[in-house]
């Protein structure tokens, strides 16, 4: 994927334009998504889907999962899995609300404390997949399991519960939690709910205001690892490392790519994703359950291999991975609205992935020419 | 809301999927049932039976939805996703305050009515501003058993708590006592919730206190140890014996007479009342003055014909 040089090199041959256009790794989710809207437009236009609540009902759902598609994408490309991130996510969680409320602690320290944790069980899952030579898929299997047992163990020992609340209040006035938690751009939607552009709300306490009170953080670090992950890996020498060292590991070590210390970052890189997914969500409902997380590693992957990368490793993109991950979650809250029966999702879920994947799969066949 | 051809084409596109009731503009009332059960939790199968049948009885658009891991964090998505498809009337539990409160106080204040069921106190029902709260609460529904006890010739009696860390749970205890009028006391034991071990502290208890007429336990983890150990003592059918829910062993403890009822929070009705009180609310304004309690329903030998014809259906 590497960007052509200019022409007059007998070695370098030009490739037409409309041909670059297909064979980039996202041209199957910019499809999707297109399907996809024309879909629920037609469909369920008139539900509320497309009112600014419904706007960003969906919208939230799906920053969600493009916050652990980022980190899943480069994972994926760099050649491995990480199975623990939905256990990642419920751990993270309580150790926010073990440090924060049940300790006492500032929420920064423990905000902080916890992000530490995550990172350094990131950078261990890549160590053992490094050194034993193991396969990640194992590896990350056993930190599912590992850490979801101390996500139920922990708070069951020291509070006999397995829902720590009480976040909320304990993040008051902290100046970090707002990052993860807080909303912007209050007052551009005060205004549009005063202008009658949206709803307000009819009772209540809060009446006269606009049922859509800002942009919650967890879009903005959506949009923010997005755009982080797309320029580190299209336009730095660290990207090229990371297709190098999911593509071929052997022949990268030889051409002298730092391939174990590429691994062992995105290891940590796809922890500190899932402990912002974590942050943002005890921020936002003040607790932290024992159940948080669970499936989301295969939310994740799915994302991710709808947008367009290889299992394999050594192909894909993040624009790719933000558009399945946008695809899942309009399909996912888009159901809901179309009326459709819910225990169906999981059927549409399926289909979707097995259309993206196969047609994914043939677009690249036919434009590269491989058998 | 949704067009005739949008629910035929989806539902092509879904070949023989069911598909949600098709309504055309605001005629028919739509109401949303959120619960915060995974797609593994059979149990759940009496609330979608139970409000499906609601809306078919009623001629409403019932819908029921639910986080496919059980995770409440998504939960709060769904119940935010029906706010904003503004049906007339949403049906939630309330399985954690602190996350569902935020969205569904936001659907109140939106000018949707919610009714809370199953999950929740009717406290915190009054509190995010919903209708009512359906559901069995646990201190009255152990009164209400406490009552029934007396009345059967119970005068000390041992309550045997499996769920202790749980003290929504151990209202069941306290209730039952008050409505017995008499002092709980120690009568409520720690059981833990392995099956040989409340079978030996039964056994150990009521030797030790063979005054003791009368045993409630609270769900089938401690009645079918305790069905054993009355066994093995020989005292069966002897000494009275009320529990908390139905299973497979206190119903046969409940035919040969070991048990004398069990107590049925009657899911079903969670499901189906909130509809019937939501569409009458709706079509004309009246409603009921309290909260309903969909239990105690008190299962004896007499009433096991229908729960074993509808048991995973409607009981």
């Amino acid at each position: 994927m590497a960007e052509l040089a200019a022409s007059g090199d007998e070695r370098v041959k030009s490739i037409p334009a409309w041909r670059r256009a297909l064979i980039r790794p996202e041209l199957g989710g910019m499809c999707g998504t297109v399907i996809v809207f024309v879909f629920f437009l037609l469909f369920a236009f008139d539900s509320g889907m497309f009112a600014p609540q419904g706007i960003m009902n969906w919208t939230i759902v799906s920053a969600q999962f493009m916050i652990i598609a980022v980190g899943a994408c480069l994972l994926m490309i760099a050649g491995e899995f990480d199975l623990s991130v939905g256990s990642m996510i419920g751990f993270a969680g309580m150790m926010i609300a073990v440090f924060g409320v049940v300790m006492g602690w500032p929420m920064w320290i423990a905000i902080l404390i916890t992000f530490g944790m995550c990172l350094a069980i990131g950078a261990l899952n890549g160590f053992i997949v490094i050194r034993t030579g193991l396969p990640s898929f194992i590896v990350t299997l056993a930190f599912l399991f590992i850490l979801r047992g101390f996500t139920i163990f922990i708070p069951q020992t020291i509070e006999s519960k397995t829902i720590i609340g009480g976040i909320r209040d304990a993040a008051e006035g902290d100046w970090l939690a707002p990052i993860f938690g807080g909303k912007i751009g209050q007052g551009l939607f005060t205004w549009m709910g005063e202008a009658g552009l949206i709803e307000t709300f009819t009772r209540g306490n809060r009446e006269g205001q606009p049922v859509i009170d800002g942009f919650p953080m967890l879009v903005v670090w959506a949009i923010i690892l997005i755009i982080v992950g797309h320029i580190l890996l299209t336009r730095t020498r660290f990207g090229n490392w990371i297709f190098a060292a999911g593509g071929d590991a052997e022949a990268a070590r030889n051409s002298g790519v730092p391939v174990n210390k590429v691994k062992i970052l995105m290891f940590m890189f796809t922890a500190f994703c899932a402990c912002v997914f974590a942050t943002c969500q005890v921020m936002e409902f003040g607790s932290a359950g024992a159940d948080r997380g669970l499936l989301k590693e295969f939310e994740a992957i799915i994302a991710v291999v709808i947008g367009g990368a290889l299992l394999t490793g050594g192909y894909g993109s993040v624009i790719g991975a933000a558009l399945g991950a946008l695809i899942f979650g309009v399909v996912q809250q888009g159901l809901f609205f179309a009326g459709v029966e819910s225990s169906l999702f999981r059927v549409f879920l399926g289909l979707i992935l097995l259309g993206a994947v196969v047609l994914n799969t043939y677009i690249r066949r036919m434009i590269t020419g491989e058998r | 809301m949704k067009s005739f051809v949008a629910s035929v084409a989806i539902a092509a596109s879904v070949v023989t999927a069911p598909v949600a009731a098709i309504a055309a503009g605001h005629e028919t009332l739509s109401y949303v049932l959120v619960s915060h059960a995974p797609d593994s939790d059979t149990w759940w199968n009496t609330i979608k039976n139970g409000i499906a049948l609601a809306g078919e009885q009623v001629g409403v658009d019932v819908e029921y939805r639910n986080p496919p891991t059980g995770d409440i964090a998504d939960m709060a998505r769904i119940i935010e996703q029906a706010a904003a498809s503004s049906p007339d009337g949403i049906i939630t539990t309330l399985a954690d305050f602190d996350v569902l409160k935020g969205p569904i106080m936001n659907a109140v204040d939106q000018g949707i009515d919610v009714i809370i069921m199953n999950t929740g106190t009717p406290e915190q029902a009054r509190e995010v501003g919903a209708l009512m709260y359906v559901g069995q609460p646990e201190y009255d529904a152990g009164f209400a058993a406490g009552l029934r006890a007396k009345g059967e010739g119970v005068t000390k009696f041992l309550c045997v708590n499996h769920a202790i860390q749980q003290p929504t749970v151990g209202e069941r205890c306290r209730g039952y006592a008050d409505g017995l009028g008499i002092e709980l006391g120690d009568a409520m034991m720690d059981s833990g919730t392995d099956p040989s071990e409340i079978k030996n502290k039964v056994m150990a208890y009521l030797s030790a206190n063979d005054d003791v007429d009368g045993i409630l336990t609270l769900g089938p983890v401690s009645a079918d140890p305790t069905i054993a150990a009355v066994n093995e003592m020989g005292i069966a059918g002897d000494i009275h014996f009320g529990t908390f829910d139905l299973g497979e062993e206190i119903v046969k403890g409940i035919k040969d007479g070991t048990i004398n009822w069990g107590i049925d929070q009657q899911p079903f009705l969670q499901a189906y009342l909130p509809v019937v009180v939501l569409a009458n609310w709706d079509r004309y304004g009246v409603l009921p003055g309290n909260n309903i309690n969909s239990g105690p329903g008190f299962v004896t030998a007499d009433g096991l014909e229908k729960v074993e014809a509808f048991a995973g259906e409607y009981r």
